[in-house]
């Protein structure tokens, strides 16, 4: 209890003080583009929890699980497949390092000529920016399947399918859950980006809107929600990484231990 | 399984001239030469080999994990390309053998479940299993949460439970502790009395060989052929003192420890 106290003590002790230092900084403030911590504070509510909330911030986060569902989706499959074979890793390395090295808001207006300037437009930039991290981390980690216990389960004449929950996934899950860590954070910054050039709603739309409309403390309390809801974000895949990853955790902790 | 042990003639395991060459980037490494013997079914072969000398290799080619490159394996006179039904083995690294998000009682149980055995049957197969190698105790511990030799039980538990006509194994008592190896040396020689399987046990152990084994099969040198086929005419009951203390033990230890003295030499010819 006690250290578990000092944990949180920990995590929350630096924000409380940068936020405290912010407010007294900022408090008698009158520069237009520096409002107090306290106007941003004070907009916060009636700018966000009245209607933007179901305007912008839900529409926001849809797009933004979509894009990263597909690409959680499909960067597992082809990176089992790519960490499985060794032909087709040869065959496929050398166009995905090209695509991995292009920045993707470069992608932006590549893809709204194909995709419109619609919601399809921006979960494609998302999934496809997100896709990397996840690919390239399934890749490794299935490759680095441990020998001893692969022939284990074939000598059990463990089926396909088996074989792939119970050894390729679970052993590569490691890095999976590091790489879809990765790319969360690179499909908030993607939501926030492909909403900036051409929307109608959403978080990075009501950001640029505020700030075209010289309203300082609505800017700044949008850029406050964004990082809000990272850490939130965060905080949920924490709790689901310590889960699938109990087993995992566990022999780390025992290891430190030693 | 219901195969009576049948004395000597019916062999259940054959390997036929096996060479294995490993050919990785241009270079080739012949592991074995030539390797040609019998297993009988039901019986407890041993084979000793110093380092190096392919004795993996060998369990793996049997086990159809790897190619032969020439020569063939049968089991029970169908020709071994693949892991065939039937044939269980426990590797040394039993840490590397054992899923880790899998609880002892599931990692005995997986097989089973892909052998589409019945719940009911499964459940009794598998606490028979821990029963027998002393684990009924811990079905729901992780296989990390447990000593070295514990987790080794867990791995012939596995074995035992899938009931395998023919079980391989590699030097599986490498690497625990000599109290836990002789405990476990006494565990796998009850299991193979009372289960009527027939085993092919590896080690670099030569007193473990004479121990356990009816024949003991000792390897030259890398590449690799069948040096001598040693009988084990010991009685058929073992005491870790008793029968390591019997003049015939000593004499055998003697004869093996010569042979694989001249098996490191003629690797220099
Ligand atoms: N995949 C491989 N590619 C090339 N050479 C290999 C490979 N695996 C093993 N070898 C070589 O084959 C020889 C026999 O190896 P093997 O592991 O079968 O020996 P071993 O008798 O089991 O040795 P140990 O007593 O150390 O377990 C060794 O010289 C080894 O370096
Ligand atoms: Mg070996």
């Amino acid at each position: 209890m006690n250290t578990l106290l000092r944990r949180v003590l920990f995590a929350v002790g630096l924000p409380v003080i940068l936020v405290t230092l912010w407010w007294f900084v900022s408090a008698g403030s009158t520069s237009f583009f520096w409002p107090p911590l306290r106007a941003i504070v004070e907009t916060f509510p009636e700018t966000w929890l009245s209607g933007r909330l179901l305007s912008d911030v839900v529409p926001s986060l849809v797009r933004l699980f979509i894009g990263y569902g597909v690409a959680l989706a499909i960067g597992i499959v082809a990176g089992v497949a790519l960490g499985l074979s060794r032909t087709l890793r040869d065959y496929a390395e050398p166009t995905l390092e090209f695509l991995r090295a292009m920045p993707p808001p470069v992608l932006v207006p590549v893809i709204m000529l194909f995709a419109g300037i619609g919601d399809e437009m921006k979960v494609a930039v998302i999934a496809l920016g997100c896709i990397w991290p996840v690919l390239l981390n399934t890749v490794e980690g299935v490759r680095a399947i441990d020998e001893v216990l692969a022939d284990t389960a074939r000598s059990y004449r463990l089926s396909v399918p088996t074989r792939l929950m119970t050894l390729v996934l679970r052993s590569a899950s490691p890095q999976i859950v590091t790489g879809a860590r990765q790319s969360l954070s690179v499909g908030i910054i993607l939501m926030v980006i492909s909403e900036m050039f051409a929307a109608s709603n959403g978080l990075g739309f009501a950001i640029v809107q505020f700030q075209r409309g010289f309203e300082m403390p609505e800017m700044w309390s949008g850029v406050l929600l964004l990082g809000l809801i990272g850490v939130i974000l965060s905080v949920i895949f924490r709790a689901f990484e310590a889960w699938v990853l109990r087993w995992y955790l566990s022999i780390q902790r025992i290891e430190q231990r030693v | 399984m219901n195969t009576t042990r049948s004395e000597g003639d019916a062999s259940l395991l054959e390997v036929q001239h096996v060479r294995k060459v490993y050919s990785s980037g241009g270079t080739e490494f012949e592991a074995i030469r030539d390797l040609d013997f019998r297993v009988s079914d039901g019986e407890f072969l041993c084979i000793v080999g110093p380092s190096g000398a392919g004795k993996t290799t060998l369990l793996r080619c049997i086990g159809g994990l790897l190619d032969v490159t020439s020569g063939s394996v049968s089991l029970a006179g169908a020709r071994v390309t693949s892991p065939p039904e039937g044939m269980a083995i426990v590797f040394q690294e039993y840490g590397r053998s054992l899923f880790p998000w899998l609880t002892v009682r599931q990692n005995v149980e997986l097989p089973l479940r892909e052998k589409k055995v019945p719940a009911t049957r499964r459940a009794e197969l598998v606490s028979d299993a821990l029963e027998a190698v002393g684990l009924a105790h811990v079905p729901d511990s992780y296989p990390w949460q447990l000593s070295g030799g514990m987790q080794q039980r867990v791995a012939i538990a596995r074995a035992v439970a899938y009931q395998p006509r023919i079980l391989l194994m590699d030097e599986p008592f490498a690497a625990v502790d000599a109290q836990t190896r002789a405990e476990l040396e006494d565990l796998v020689f009850s299991l193979w009395k009372s289960l009527q399987v027939t085993v092919v046990f590896v080690t670099h152990d030569i007193d473990e060989a004479i121990y356990l084994g009816q024949r003991v099969l000792v390897l030259s040198n890398s590449p690799t052929s069948v040096l001598e086929d040693v009988p084990i005419p010991l009685p058929k009951a073992r005491d870790q003192l008793r029968t390591r203390s019997l003049p015939e033990f000593n004499e055998l230890r003697q004869k093996i420890h010569r042979l694989v003295q001249t098996a490191k030499r003629t690797m220099i010819t």
